[in-house]
């Protein structure tokens, strides 16, 4: 139920002890991981107030993934555009090319804290398991990483980034062999490694306490914004937009804005090939409530409760839930949720490319389509920061496959 | 009267100082034709209770055997509404063998919790399991099913505390089903004495019966298991034994006969 403008300035926006974000969130998992989620929750809300370990963390940021990112002016493509002022939030700059690598670093930390020696994780894009081997490898954690069998093959890439980083890389057969079927495949292998093991959630998704932690150790995002704003021009963005899959990087830049209601909030979906068809990956816009992954949240299922097969151009937005604040927002009228379709976002892949010398990730090219449409509404005067969450080196296979264009 | 059948079995199991056989398969795998033959022809061999799995896409606690026959389930078209239906047809023949759904909350949730449960109620459910709903998630359906007078049953794992154990003793009706190792079901490992100790200890907290699953395999598994534990609960080894069958599955109620047989006898024996 949509909240008044009063409601959502002084709201708290944290979870509850069960990890609950109004009826979303929670911790739907069999009994044989409670323990275990347990023992993260205690470490996590232990260590996020304590110096030593915030003071790694911020030393990890600022020398290892090289932040804080820039914000920056995408002044030609602005004025092609003909309305609001563009600004990208570089995350595409950092270490291993995306947002993710803020999340992992902060959670290898965790694991290093909690005396285990393994990690895992479960990657779509890729982006997620490299920036996890990526830590790994740095903190001489051993590293595995679960990963649909279609998207090896979509992303391969990045699969041998993982080898290289000494990750190994286990493709998942079952199910629809992509990012879900990762995610359930890791959950089995941290219910039977429990005691060795800390499984490293790509994305705001997951049982408590993993939607907070992931949203925390991302908000670095939001926070960098808040401050650039201000010295590059004068204010907090009229408009922030961000893709959303999981929804990590989204909520990362949404969540320091959450009670300054003046600041507009989009996240958009990957409508597929259209939210009329079938085949998207949009749940926030076209799905309903139910649960999955260890949580309450929207998500994507036919008429018998089963998860629904997805379609994205892009890996990592090829999802069928969402994480639970999402789920939240959406229903207290906070954040607005919107799809671009494959189509737009393989134009915005390309023309950012040809106007700003940026090659986004197809996953970012999403929150791109949108922006353009957003800021054709809105004054010169006014402005849009657009979560430049990734960048596109990963996908020029992809993108070229698909314009039938052999690059072998 | 569906209200009772569980414990009234668990009373006359206790009376005649026997333990629960209890087989689980999943509904629908790998037709949906199969499955009323097979549930019959377990308890033709021994079966206590049966637990029928309602298949889900997405079933992270189970291992790989048992999500490739909820896959072939829902490939085969087994609906909730279809599950529902078999255990219907079950009952027109047995009136006795109590049954226990055990599953994923989404489907629940698509279908209506409260319809749900009138639904359960009208075919002859006796328990629900729901694997990805603990205690501290109690929603709807855990009125709903305590109204229509269905038993709700809950796991314990090695890890749960005894703090949790206690809110688990208290929420859970008919028996408590103990994961008896870490890990997934169809996991390899299983330590007799281990399990025993806990049991033990578990007892503290918890009055319900006590059984035990997850890697049990064997006749002597069962047998060792039920000397201590209430009942012994099978899943993997006849989940396997059907997908070994898909190419003729007029074989699987004779083939899962085979199975629990032995087992019956030899936790019988023990006895």
């Amino acid at each position: 139920m949509a909240l008044t403008e009063q409601e959502l300035r002084t709201l708290d926006y944290e979870p509850d002890a069960g990890g609950h974000f109004g009826d979303y969130g929670g911790r739907y998992v069999s009994e044989t991981l409670m323990a275990a989620l347990s023992e993260l929750d205690q470490n996590y809300q232990k260590l996020k107030n304590d110096p030593d370990f915030q003071r790694e963390f911020d030393a990890d940021l600022a020398s290892f993934v090289g932040r804080p990112s820039p914000l920056y002016h995408a002044e030609r493509w602005s004025k092609a555009i003909g309305g609001a002022q563009i600004y990208f939030k570089r995350e595409d700059l950092n270490h291993t090319g995306a947002h993710k690598v803020n999340n992992t670093i902060g959670q290898a930390l965790l694991a290093k804290y909690s005396g285990k020696p393994r990690v895992i994780a479960e990657t779509g894009a890729g982006q997620h398991g490299v920036a996890s081997a990526t830590v790994a490898a740095r903190l001489g954690l051993e590293c595995v990483v679960y990963m649909g069998a279609d998207d090896v093959e979509r992303q391969s890439p990045n699969v041998y980034r993982m080898k290289l980083l000494g990750a190994k890389v286990v493709p998942v057969e079952s199910g629809s062999r992509t990012l879900k079927d990762a995610l359930n495949e890791a959950m089995r292998d941290w219910v039977t490694n429990v005691d060795d093991t800390f499984y490293i959630i790509g994305t705001v998704a997951g049982p408590a306490p993993y939607p907070q932690l992931v949203r925390d150790f991302n908000a670095v995002v939001g926070r960098e914004v808040k401050w650039q704003s201000k010295e590059l021009f004068g204010q907090y963005p009229d408009a922030l937009v961000a893709c959303v899959g999981g929804g990590s990087n989204a909520i990362g830049l949404f969540y320091p804005f959450l009670k300054d209601t003046e600041v507009a909030i989009y996240g958009v979906e990957a409508a597929g090939r259209g939210l009329s068809t079938n085949e998207h990956a949009a749940p926030l816009c076209s799905g309903r409530p139910g649960v999955l992954h260890g949580a309450k949240t929207y998500l994507m299922d036919n008429s018998d409760g089963q998860i629904a097969h997805t379609h994205s151009v892009s890996a990592g937005l090829d999802y069928p839930g969402v994480g639970p604040e999402h789920a939240y927002l959406k229903d207290i009228g906070r954040a607005n949720y919107v799809g671009a379709t494959d189509d737009e976002a393989l134009a915005a892949f390309h023309e950012v490319s040809q106007v700003e010398g940026i090659i986004p990730a197809l996953e970012t090219s999403h929150a791109l389509a949108y922006t353009k449409k957003l800021a054709a509404t809105m004054r010169p005067d006014q402005t849009v920061v657009c979560n430049m969450s990734g960048r596109g080196d990963k996908d020029i296979f992809t993108v070229a496959k698909m314009e039938g264009i052999s690059l072998t | 009267m569906s209200s009772n059948r569980i414990q009234q079995r668990m009373d006359a199991l206790k009376a005649s100082n026997r333990k629960a056989l209890i087989p689980y398969i999943v509904a629908g795998d790998p037709t949906p034709d199969v499955t009323v033959p097979a549930m019959h022809a377990m308890v033709t061999a021994g079966a206590d209770i049966i637990e029928l799995g309602m298949p889900f896409s997405d079933p992270f606690a189970d291992g790989p055997v048992n999500q490739r026959g909820a896959e072939r389930a829902i490939a085969g078209g087994m609906t909730l509404r279809g599950v529902l239906d078999a255990v219907s047809e079950f009952r027109q023949t047995d009136q006795e063998t109590p049954i226990v759904l055990m599953g994923y909350l989404n489907p629940l949730i698509a279908m209506g919790e409260v319809a749900f449960c009138d639904a359960c109620q009208d075919s002859g459910v006796d328990g629900l399991l729901i694997v990805d709903m603990p205690p501290e998630e109690e929603g709807s359906l855990v009125e709903a099913a305590k109204k229509r007078g269905l038993d709700l049953i809950y796991l314990a794992a090695p890890t749960t505390t005894d703090e949790r154990l206690k809110t688990i003793g208290q929420a859970t009706s008919g028996y408590l089903y103990y994961v008896s190792l870490k890990g997934i079901t169809g996991s390899s490992k299983l330590d007799t004495t281990e399990v025993a100790s806990r049991i033990e200890h578990m007892r503290q907290h918890v009055s319900v019966p006590i059984c035990v699953g997850f890697g049990i395999r064997t006749a002597e598994d069962a047998a060792a298991i039920s000397s201590t534990a209430d009942g012994s609960i099978v899943g993997t080894v006849l989940v396997s034994q059907v997908e070994a069958l898909i190419n003729d599955p007029a074989k699987i109620p004779d083939a899962l006969q085979s199975i629990l047989k032995p087992m019956r006898e030899a936790m019988d024996a023990k006895a």
